[in-house]
């Protein structure tokens, strides 16, 4: 691949952007697990899809793992009691979103003793049919822990029914500052090959394809040896590049394979899952154990002590900051809170945000760290051309997208972006790309149901001039019937007077 | 916690920017023209360094009036950027060295003003200003700007001899003049003289690697030009690209018909020293705002560059093509933006989806 891929860059397809990375020190400090907090607050959406309903009654007694809310339709994931308590309320709390808007939670006030409910493992998963880790996974609530948060059991079912020949594992962590599957990697690399195992009985795909990028050594290393003795099982050395870790990037880093762009991965054969969901699903497979609990990185120039910490879902951020130490100066120097990575990850109004399923950092960056500053104009120095992964033009749409022509902008491929932010990450005179493409796109999808709207009420309008013109008709030709029914009693009548047969 | 942070905004992703900016993009450009000029100030003596001077400083000043004009805010932001700066900078490499006042004062009004407000500012307009201005003032003033003083010419005038020519704008002394390698084969040719007679009889420093030769102030100094491209190419400001592509654009050509009839036609080496040939390849054609964005178009844009240079040197009307064969393809550059897009990843080149590849599940 080496000397393939430089003379492919050579040519001009070196996509993404080599931010610096900033994982160490904190990827190399141990783990800390953090104690269950007084109160934890639990969004009913937590992953993508529909949000779950609750099933428990505020001032209910629940135990560890205990349902709180069940899945709700084909694309939604339960929550769990991530420790043993009463239901205090349910209520609303600030989402995990830049708009600072609220989000309906369960609220479990903890009793401290952290006491198990009742949980059914597995001693030997390979027994278990497909389908039934399916329903498994599923039950415990397990959505891939890399951000998306889709429901993982969708994709494994989904990957069964299509038949995908290959399942790649996402160890890539592109993302700056984050190191929580690094540190899974390095710590639990023997549980993440069983987990891996598992996903690869349950989607039924022949190999298994290990993506690592070349910045964590010892992740390599630690995940070679553990699946030394599967010969399925692949790891790979890719390229310390941002966004190694997308997933049509990787995809075809791994298997060349090109996923078309209205297909998903299943499509061509292939799923792709996190490592920490890996690990997730053996816990749900082998200990019965539902997603309560995820490693997060907790780092940024203001943090004391950065690092991995093991937490309950639904601990506030204000909580794990202050666990790791708290900011220097009290927070003089902060310049933004974030909750992901630097380059996708969101800006939150406040700390006061709870940790859900897809929380893979909380990032206090200082000023020198976070990108900001004025607009500059354009010098089309095509540096985002260069940067984008997709292949887009992003000097050009954000051109048409600021003279409001967004239907030219989506014609450049709009819809095609993945919102990787390579693209203003280098812009020299920093315009905020990304926000441009969001903004239209989301105006773009306002504008088609909207378009949606007036076509149903054009539709349904249509239908009752149809039904009025219809019945009118049918009045018409009862009537006309009627007339004639008549004319031709009337005249069988004359017939009769006359005497004749009728 | 801090309650500035509190109020602001929330703002979109990335949240970590690379540190590129268009004054540092500018700096690297002015620190790889640097040692041309400090060449040419001591070929063409302080004439030079004063045109040199006055050709930036009015590009400076034409920039801040037409913003001030316009009712700009930022014209200090604006004017920090440095581009119009390096504008005059590129503009003055270009005029005969010893060339008055009033060209560099004229050539910074169009430059600036014609080439660069008038379409909206910087990254609006479609030709480069520098080019513009030099070819503006060609052909309004041909004379003195086809005046070429000869390199250490003596005697070397003084400052205040200097700034009296200069300002004065007395044409340079027939005893000092000297023709360029370009516009004296031009000359000899159109004479009928061939060109083995030709440089069989011009002085050999007329093609020297040193460059001690007669032309615009950037001209000889061809060689630490593209030491100035290579630096560029290392800080990663320009790719190679287009100065690979003009380079070849015109050497090629050069070579074959030089090979054909070299009593007609001048080699390869010749063109790429001679003229504005490594200015233009690695400081003109890599303008960002006035070249395509993609690699292949850069690719095409450049070799047009290089050809049409080649072709107008070889059968136009003038000695030298480069700023007007700039031009020419900065007015195809839309077009080229337009034709020439990368692949988007998962479709073909129409924009299509591409199909699923063979064995796969859902064909
Ligand atoms: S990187 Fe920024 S300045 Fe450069 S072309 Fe893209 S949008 Fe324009
Ligand atoms: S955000 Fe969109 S346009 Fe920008 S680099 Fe990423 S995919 Fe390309």
């Amino acid at each position: 691949m080496g000397i393939l891929t430089t003379f492919k860059d050579w040519f001009g397809n070196d996509w993404g952007v080599h931010p610096d990375d900033r994982k160490r020190p904190a990827a190399d400090a141990a783990v800390r697990v953090m104690p269950v907090p007084e109160r934890l607050w639990l969004p009913l959406q937590q992953h993508l899809g529909a949000p779950a309903r609750p099933v428990v009654l505020v001032g209910q007694r629940v135990k560890k793992g205990q349902l709180l809310a069940e899945a709700q339709g084909a694309v939604s994931a339960p929550v769990h009691a991530p420790t043993s308590g009463t239901v205090a309320a349910i209520a609303e709390i600030t989402a995990p979103h830049p708009s600072g808007l609220t989000l309906p939670a369960i609220v479990v006030d903890a009793d401290g003793a952290d006491e198990w409910g009742e949980r059914v493992g597995c001693a030997d998963p390979f027994a278990l049919a497909p389908d039934e880790i399916g329903r498994r996974v599923a039950a415990a609530g397990v959505v891939g822990l890399g951000g998306a948060a889709f429901p993982s059991s969708v994709k494994l079912a989904g990957a069964a029914r299509a038949g995908v020949a290959t399942l790649i594992v996402n160890g890539s962590e592109c993302e700056p500052y984050l190191s929580c599957d690094d540190r899974l990697m390095r710590d639990a690399a023997a549980a993440i090959v069983d987990g891996i195992r598992i996903m690869r009985h349950a989607s039924g795909a022949a190999r298994v394809l290990v993506g690592i990028e070349d910045n964590k050594p010892e992740a390599l290393a630690a995940m070679a040896a553990a699946a030394a003795s599967c010969a399925e099982i692949r790891v790979c050395r890719v390229p310390a590049r941002y966004p190694m870790g997308s997933e049509k990037q990787l995809i075809q880093a791994l298997s060349g394979i090109e996923v078309p762009a209205d297909s998903r991965p299943a499509d061509v054969g292939v799923i792709v899952h996190n490592v920490g969901t890996a690990l997730a699903v053996r816990a749900a497979i082998r200990d019965g154990q539902p997603l309560i609990s995820r490693l997060l990185t907790v780092n940024g120039g203001c943090v004391v002590a950065p690092g991995n910490i093991e937490v309950r879902l639904g601990t506030l951020a204000a909580d794990v900051l202050a666990f790791a130490g708290g900011l220097h100066g009290d927070g003089l120097g902060l310049a933004r809170r974030l909750l992901g990575g630097p380059m996708m990850g969101m800006q939150i109004p406040h700390w006061r945000v709870p940790v859900v399923k897809g929380t893979s950092g909380i990032l206090a960056l200082a000023a020198d760290e976070a990108a900001a500053g004025d607009a500059d104009p354009c010098i089309r120095c095509a540096s985002c051309v260069r940067a984008c992964p997709v292949g887009l033009l992003p000097l050009e749409m954000s051109a048409r997208i600021r003279n409001d022509a967004l239907d030219a902008a989506a014609a450049l491929g709009l819809a095609d972006c993945i919102a990787c932010g390579c693209c203003a990450y280098v812009c020299p005179s920093r315009i905020p790309l990304v926000q441009y493409f969001q903004h239209a796109k989301g105006e773009l999808a306002a504008r088609e149901r909207a378009r949606l709207r007036t076509d149903a009420t054009r539709k349904l309008a249509a239908q009752r001039q149809e039904r009025l013109a219809r019945e009118a008709s049918e009045k018409a030709a009862a009537a006309a019937r009627r007339k004639a029914e008549r004319a031709a009693q009337q005249s069988a009548a004359e017939k009769l007077v006359q005497g004749e047969p009728a | 916690m801090n309650p500035n942070a509190f109020a602001a905004a929330p703002v979109a992703s990335p949240h970590a920017h690379g540190g590129g900016s268009v004054a540092r993009t500018m700096r690297h450009v002015q620190l790889a023209l640097l040692p041309a000029t400090l060449h040419g100030f001591w070929l063409y003596g302080w004439p030079s360094f004063l045109l040199w001077l006055l050709t930036i400083l009015a590009c400076v000043g034409w920039e801040a009036l037409a913003l001030r004009l316009a009712g700009g805010r930022r014209v200090g932001a604006v004017l920090h950027d440095g581009s119009a700066l390096l504008t005059g900078w590129l503009l003055a490499m270009t005029l005969p060295p010893w060339a008055p006042w009033w060209v560099a004062v004229v050539g910074g009004f169009i430059a600036i003003v014609v080439g660069k407000q008038v379409f909206g500012g910087l990254g609006q307009n479609v030709f480069n200003p520098a080019m513009v201005a030099r070819v503006a003032l060609l052909v309004s003033f041909p004379l003195p700007l086809t005046q070429w003083v000869a390199p250490l010419a003596q005697p070397a005038p003084g400052f205040v001899d200097a700034l009296q020519r200069f300002l004065g704008g007395a044409p340079v002394p027939d005893a000092m003049t000297s023709a360029t390698l370009l516009g004296h084969a031009r000359t000899e040719l159109s004479r009928g003289v061939d060109l083995m007679q030709v440089l069989a009889g011009a002085p050999p420093s007329s093609l020297s690697w040193l460059g001690e030769r007669a032309g615009s102030f950037g001209e000889a100094g061809a060689l630490l030009l593209l030491a100035g491209g290579g630096y560029l190419l290392a800080v990663g400001v320009i790719r190679w690209h287009a100065p690979f592509a003009v380079l070849a654009g015109l050497a090629v050509p050069a070579a074959i018909a030089h090979a054909v009839d070299p009593a007609r036609y001048l080699d390869a080496g010749s063109h790429l020293l001679s003229g504005a040939a490594m200015l233009g390849a690695f400081f003109i054609a890599t303008d960002y705002v006035t070249s395509p964005s993609t690699v292949p178009g850069r690719l095409l844009f450049g070799a047009g560059v290089g050809l049409l240079t080649w072709i107008i040197r070889s059968w136009g009307g003038y000695p030298e093509g480069m700023a007007f064969a700039v031009l020419l393809m900065n007015a195809l550059t839309p077009t080229i933006d337009r034709c020439v897009r990368p692949r988007i990843l998962g479709r073909d080149r129409r924009g299509r989806p591409l199909d699923l590849p063979p064995g796969s599940p859902r064909q």
